[in-house]
């Protein structure tokens, strides 16, 4: 059988089925407009494990331990789980740093800046517009012959990393679990209150994580894709799935009383438009060179993609320097060196960008 | 003789912008890629479909690496 996820068909179905289970995740609990948000997730688990310390977004995200596995266990069964590693691992763990840093400054990932834009958010369409500039920056590099290089096939067992470290952390919540009222269970931290403490149920989160994981796995769903071959290409294979997710999260929202339109007062958000678009740019610019938004990035971890899962661990890591160096923003605005880190990260973008090309 | 393109180990959007390039460049004619992913397999057949180009065949050739051939006229 061919992969029906791979058709038009299969990635409007993806995108309808990431739609509504993201706002059926902020109805049962998920903080709002952040059903799922890689960016914000991995951040969460940093906190979780104390990367950072800010008391406000420290939980183990299921959702993401349940995207990598998900996306391993649809990949041994569709047979393409394929060990590979070894292309610029540490510029893509830059990449990941930056990107983390750049959807802080705006607070969300691609997907998040959907679903923000679903729930009435309109500082979204900011954040969205710096991301389609970012990813159209990128799309300059790769017409220049930007190129990290190849991977090489390695080991199954490299390829099996990531999804044994998100069994590990799966287990260590099940471990220490979350006490009520306790900021501490074992070595876990976790929110007493902020974004940090609305969460669903593990086992629904798991769960949607699962198969969200699986099928995106199948579809190869990616936002920042979307955009990227849309520019590149002309091709908009993957931004119908894209708008299927935001047309499914959007008609959710209506259904369950979660739209509410305007700039300001919009849960986990700021109004500050310049540092909304920045933030994205350089959050965009990062997904483009590194050849996939943050959940792609998880997904194609969970297929054996050592480099992805490189700069997911630069993501969550950023998340760290991000909360440690007062660069992410809050509801109150931008981070008090948000601004410096935005500028010195599209430096670095730049200089990654100028520098690695197969041609003159 | 086809000409052919290597795109094993390339990660997105390479292995497709590599192609779409060179048949470009071709205008019509044969080309070969070979490339080691599924995902890859697919945004090149894909794409070169919305170029006007065929995919003739694809062959799977030890594990996981594919080699697409293409064709335009």
């Amino acid at each position: 059988m061919n992969n029906f996820f791979a058709t038009r068909k299969g990635i409007v179905a993806v995108g309808l089925i990431i739609g509504i289970f993201a706002a059926l995740l902020q109805y049962l609990g998920n903080p709002g407009n952040m059903g799922i948000c890689v960016a914000c997730f991995e951040r969460d688990i940093a906190g979780a494990v104390g990367l950072h310390r800010a008391g406000v977004v420290q939980y183990m995200r299921p959702e993401i331990i349940g995207f990598v596995l998900g996306a391993m266990i649809a990949a041994f069964l569709g047979r393409d789980f394929r060990p590979r590693a070894g292309s610029a691992p540490i510029v893509r763990f830059i990449l990941g740093v930056f990107a983390m840093i750049g959807a802080l400054v705006f607070l969300g990932c691609p997907w998040r800046a959907l679903l923000r834009l679903a729930g009435g958010d309109l500082n979204a369409v900011i954040g969205l517009a710096g991301l389609i500039a970012g990813i159209w920056i990128g799309t300059l590099f790769f017409r220049k012959g930007y190129n990290l290089g190849r991977s090489q096939k390695t080991y199954t067992s490299v390829g099996l990393l990531m999804p044994l470290v998100m069994v590990g952390l799966l287990l260590l919540m099940l471990i220490y679990p979350q006490i009520d009222g306790q900021a501490k269970s074992g070595v876990l931290l976790y929110s007493l209150k902020g974004p940090g403490a609305m969460h669903a149920p593990l086992l629904i989160s798991l769960g949607v994580g699962l198969l969200v994981g699986a099928i995106a796995q199948r579809s190869r769903f990616c936002t920042m894709g979307a955009f990227r071959d849309l520019i590149l290409f002309k091709q908009v294979h993957l931004l119908v799935g894209v708008v299927a997710l935001l047309a499914a999260a959007f008609a959710m929202n209506l259904v369950l009383g979660q739209f509410n339109m305007g700039f300001e007062h919009q849960p986990v958000a700021h109004s500050q438009a310049i540092w909304n678009f920045a933030g994205m740019l350089l959050a965009g610019l990062c997904f483009a060179l590194a050849g996939g938004c943050p959940g792609r990035q998880l997904f194609m971890a969970g297929e054996g993609d050592g480099d992805a899962a490189v700069f997911v661990f630069g993501m969550i890591v950023g998340a760290g320097f991000a909360h440690n160096f007062g660069l992410a923003s809050s509801p109150k605005g931008v981070g008090p060196h948000g601004i410096a880190a935005v500028i010195i990260g599209l430096a670095v973008c730049l200089f990654i960008g100028f520098t690695m090309r197969k041609k003159a | 003789m086809s000409e052919v393109i290597d795109a094993r180990g390339l990660s997105c959007p390479q292995p497709v912008l590599d192609t779409l390039e060179k048949i470009e460049a071709m205008g019509t004619g044969k080309l070969e890629v070979l490339v080691d992913t599924d995902a890859a397999k697919e945004n090149i057949s894909r794409a070169v479909q919305g170029k006007g180009w065929a995919v003739a065949s694809i062959d799977e050739e030890g594990a996981g690496e594919y080699r697409l051939r293409l064709f335009g006229d």
